[in-house]
Parts: structure tokens; sequence; C-alpha cells
């Protein structure tokens, strides 16, 4: 068992020794509900399928991703147990890591659950299932770039709140400029390499076509990387922050 | 097995630890003393390899810090200032975390949280979070976690802070009990605690060495060391000249006595013993003795005068002269 690994369980384990991460699948679950419901009139031609459900998560996923990541780092450096971490035989990359991965883990659990609502489409229709499992494989690749994201962001302040908030922002300005009409608009005023670049780095956009049922190595391949990115300058953060 | 080359901090333009050189080795048990602010913590972080020196360079027991540090680290165990522990796990679970990071595993992890639990007296405690547990008990968490796996090199940032009495005198049980075959760095306020668990004394100010010797060597840098206190019934005519006109007696100072009774500081000349000439002096004279103490030193004034402004590095064998000019003239008498 290497030092990611430790990590991995110790964090992993931290979110249910606290009433807050059933607080927070509880709260996941309940909103998902209530915004199928509130938008089902969008999809009732299409009953047997989870469209509902997947159009809403970036949305969800905005408010809940930050509020997940915010403390990852930001609360090590606010109570000082950055100091106990890093000075145990493990290094900077494997905590990352293995944080990271927990929090990760612990949104798959939250997925998990939503996969009742596909036993129930399935039982009252006959839907797609290709498309229902790319569509939750897209959403679990989509808040791993999230979470790493907020990570990163985490490891730059001791301030949760300031954390949530410029997470928040900034992933809510990516949503944006994904968002089918701004695309539009944007592919109108602005240069079309420019808008091309949008397209490629908009989290939506590529959510929007693996839970269509594409699952595009190219898609798959941009979430991961993504990650990956975000990880590498996490790790170089903490690194050179430790003291700060 | 601890050796710090040149080791300089900066933050900024603010210099933390200015070109410290340091060799600890097996059996020592060395304590950092200094005000607050003089770089013992810093100098700490950088030897466990939580901050990288601004220059200079850290070994730990062959591995270099800056180079490897996680073989530095594993032969390290490290009391971070504060002991900062995960508030919502309980001490078990915690020390299960640490143990698994230094890579015990099975029976060898079992064994290891055991004994540091019993070392460190935590069995009442061990499955309550550790964000209720009173700052003592913390404070023992986190020793616990730093001898887990029996390490090589101790270092310890105000292990004692928080403790109880009992607790006091338990912590520096266990830490002589360890320190036969360790290295053992511990920083401390308490000036005693050097004298009871060290063997090696360092006091630092403003991120330099003012002083490395043996707490008994430290004492002695005292003005007061084997000054003698005399305490006479009544007030004999004389008495304080008589005392000042003693071979080897370099002053006397006329101390309050209570009612009906007269007392006196002789300070010797090159802290020589005195205390026969004293003695035979107030028989002589036929003065009735109260109360006579040789005075073993005292370390806050010791510290005092090697970490105030003005005074320099200062080792073993320099003199005091070379160290500070505008010192009284009592200070400056050379051991
Ligand atoms: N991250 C930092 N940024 C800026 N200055 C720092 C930082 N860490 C420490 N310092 C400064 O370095 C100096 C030495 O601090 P350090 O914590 O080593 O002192 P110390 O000897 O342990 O003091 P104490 O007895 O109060 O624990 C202090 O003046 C402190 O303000
Ligand atoms: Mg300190």
């Amino acid at each position: 068992m290497n030092g990611t690994l430790v990590v991995f369980r110790r964090e992993f384990a931290a979110y249910f020794s606290t009433p807050l991460a059933y607080v927070f699948l509880a709260f996941f679950l309940v909103l998902t509900g209530l915004y199928q419901w509130a938008f089902m009139g969008f999809y009732q031609a299409d009953q047997a399928s989870l469209q509902a459900l997947f159009s809403g998560l970036p949305w969800l996923f905005l408010a809940l991703i930050p509020a997940l990541g915010m403390r990852l780092w930001s609360e090590e450096r606010r109570s000082g147990t950055m100091e106990l971490l890093l000075t145990l035989p493990i290094s900077v990359p494997q905590a990352v890591l293995g944080k990271f991965l927990a929090a990760w883990a612990f949104v798959g659990v939250a997925l998990l659950l939503l996969t009742s609502e596909w036993a129930t489409v399935a039982y009252l229709g006959d839907p797609d299932h290709g498309v229902i499992l790319a569509g939750f494989v897209g959403a679990f690749l989509m808040a791993g770039s999230y979470l790493a994201f907020a990570a990163l962001i985490s490891a730059l302040t001791k301030n949760q709140v300031l954390a949530f908030v410029v997470t928040l922002v900034m992933l809510l300005v990516n949503l944006t400029i994904g968002f089918p009409g701004v695309a539009d608009w944007l592919g109108g005023v602005l240069p079309a390499f420019l808008h091309q670049t949008i397209k490629d780095t908009s989290f939506l956009v590529r959510f929007d076509a693996i839970s269509r049922g594409v699952l595009d190595l190219r898609d798959i391949l941009f979430f991961l990387s993504s990650v990956a990115l975000c990880l590498f300058a996490n790790a170089a953060v903490v690194d050179l922050r430790k003291g700060a | 097995m601890i050796e710090l080359q040149a080791l300089t901090k900066r933050f900024g333009p603010f210099t933390a630890v200015d070109d410290l050189s340091l060799s600890v080795g097996r059996g020592e048990v060395l304590g950092f003393l200094g005000p607050n602010g003089a770089g013992k913590s810093t100098t700490m972080k950088m030897i466990t390899g939580f901050l990288p020196p601004t220059s200079g360079r850290i070994q730990v027991c062959g591995h270099d810090v800056g180079t490897h540090p996680r073989e530095a680290q594993a032969a390290l165990g490290y009391l971070p200032e504060g002991a900062p522990l995960y508030p919502d796990m309980t001490p078990a679970a915690l020390l299960r975390f640490c143990g698994e990071a230094r890579g015990l595993r099975g029976q060898a992890l079992r064994s290891a949280v055991d004994r540091a639990i019993e070392r460190t007296e935590l069995q009442g405690v061990t499955a309550q979070r550790i964000e209720t547990l009173s700052k003592g008990f913390k404070r023992r968490v986190g020793l616990a976690q730093a001898i887990l796996h029996d390490p090589e090199v101790l270092v310890l940032d105000e292990p004692t802070d928080g403790l109880d009495p009992n607790q006091k005198a338990q912590v520096r049980a266990l830490i002589r009990e360890m320190s036969g075959d360790k290295v053992i760095v511990l920083s401390t306020h308490i000036l005693e605690e050097v004298e009871a668990v060290c063997s090696r004394a360092t006091v630092m100010a403003e991120g330099r060495l003012r002083f490395d010797g043996t707490p008994a060597e430290l004492r002695q840098r005292s003005r007061f060391f084997r000054s003698i206190e005399l305490h006479l019934e009544g007030s004999p005519e004389g008495a304080q000249a008589a005392l000042a006109g003693l071979e080897g007696v370099e002053s006397v100072e006329p101390l309050e006595g209570s009612a009906g009774r007269s007392a006196f500081r002789v300070f010797p000349r090159d802290k020589r013993a005195l205390l026969p000439e004293v003695t035979a002096l107030a028989h002589a004279r036929g003065w009735s003795t109260e109360h006579v103490f040789v005075d073993p030193g005292r370390l806050d004034d010791v510290f005092r005068v090697l970490t105030r402004d003005g005074a320099r590095e200062e080792r073993p064998g320099t003199t005091f002269e070379q160290m500070s000019s505008e010192a009284p003239a009592q200070e400056e008498a050379t051991r």
C-alpha cells in the first residue's frame, strides 16, 4: 500500500465520519429529484431516459463540487495538519492524488445512488442503456474535472469560503460560455478559432456530447487531461506554498 | 545523525534562521532554547523536510533532506508546534494512519500503535474524536504519532507545552528513556526542562546560535553562579565591608533582610567557591548565621543575557570579553 492509497483511505473514511457527508448525499438526491420533476415538461416526449437528470447535473455540480472541494487543502493549511501530512514519508504528488481520488470516489458514491433512477426507468419503460451508461460515465468525468479544479483553488488559500467562491465563479464562467444560447452568440462575435477553443474547453459541450450517448475518446481524454493538469498544478502549489 | 550546514531561511526580506551550523550525534538530547521568534520552529520544519531552506544543507541519518526527503522523513519522528492533528479522527485511527503512511502493516502496525498509546498513556481516549480531547491529550496524541515507528531521530517542538505536572514528568521520563540510542532534538520555553532531560543545550536568538554547551555550563554562565546568600541575625557592625574584604570576593550586595536580620549576597571573583571563606569569617566574627545559600546559577538570568539585543554568538571556549562590551562587569566575569 503506497502513500496515495494510505491518504485515499484516510480521506475517504473522513467523509463518512461526519454527518456532513450524509447531508451532502441527501441534498444531492433531493435536488436531482426536484429539478427533474420541475423540468419534466421539456422531456415529456421521451420519458424512458434520464435526459432530464443529466442535463441538470452540470449545474448541480456547479454548486456542490466547490463545496466538496473547498476544504481539501485549505483546511489542511488552516489547521496546520499539512505539516503533519507532509512530514510523513509521503510525497506531495501522492498526497494530492490520494486526496483527489477520495473526493472523486465520494462523488462516485453519490452517482451510484442515482443509479436507482436508472433502475426505475428500466422498470417503467425501455430506455437506451448505452446512453444512460455514457451519461453516468460522463457525469463522473465531469465531476472529476470540477473537483480537480476545486482542489487546485483550495491549495491556494486557507480560506475555505474564498476557495468556494472562486471555484464556483470560474466554473460558472466555463459553463456559461458553453451554454447553447451563449455559445451561439459568441460564435457570431468571436473569430472562428477562438470560438472553437471555447467549445473545445467547455465542460458543458463535452458533457452534452457524452450524455447523448457518444462516448468519444477525445471527450474522455479532455476530462482526464484537465484533471491531470489541475492536479499537477495543485502539487506544484502545495510544494511551493507549504510554509505560507 | 543530524547535520546542519550553514542553514539559512528567509521569509521575504526577513531572515528567520541565519547561517546555522550544528551537528547532533546518537545518544544526544539537544534542547533548543530561545525567545519567541528565535527560529526554533523554523529550524525544525527544515530538518523534517517541511520547509525548504533558502540555502544550506541538512542531513538526517546520512540522507540529504533536500534531495532524499522521503528517506530522511522515514528515519524521523516529528511533533510539530501546536501538535496539529485531524480533529475528526480518533487517536487510534490517526495512529493507524500515520503507521500505514510509514509502511507498517498488520501485526507490526497493531503493536506499534498499542505501544505508542501505552507510552503516552492514551488508553482512556483512543476511541474519542481528537477535537473533543483536552489540550494536553492532543499533545500526547501528537507525541504518540512521533514515536510510533520507534524512529532514530526525534524532533519535538515544545513537547511538554500544555501538559499537567504529572504528564510533564511522564513525558520527560519517556524522552530520557528513549534517548539512549536516538537523536532527540526538542524545543522548550521551560528552562529547567533542559536540565531535566537534555544532554546538550543551545540558545537561539534572531536565527543564530548564542550558546551551545551542556545545561550545567549554561547555568554556570549566570552572574549568580556560586554567589553566596548570607542571612545574619541582627545587624553586625561592618559586615558588608568585612565580606567585601575577603580574598576572592568581587562584590557584596546588601539584600532585603526580614525584621531584625541582615542579608548579603557575596559575588565571587572568577566564579570560584567561597563558602569556606565566608563561613570562616562568620565564625571568627561571632555572627549568628541564620541561613547560607550557595546559588547554583539562574537559567532565566543567563537566558536574558544571551538573548537580548546586542549579545553575539558565543560558544564554550570563547570568553565573555569577546561577547559583549556594554554588559555590566559581573556578567562579563569569565567562568
Ligand atoms: N511563513 C512565514 N512567513 C513569514 N515569516 C515567518 C513564517 N514562519 C515563521 N516566520 C517568522 O520567522 C521567525 C521565527 O519563527 P519561529 O516560529 O521559528 O520561532 P520560534 O523560535 O519557534 O518561536 P516560538 O518560541 O514563539 O515558537 C518569526 O519572526 C516568524 O514571524
Ligand atoms: Mg516555535
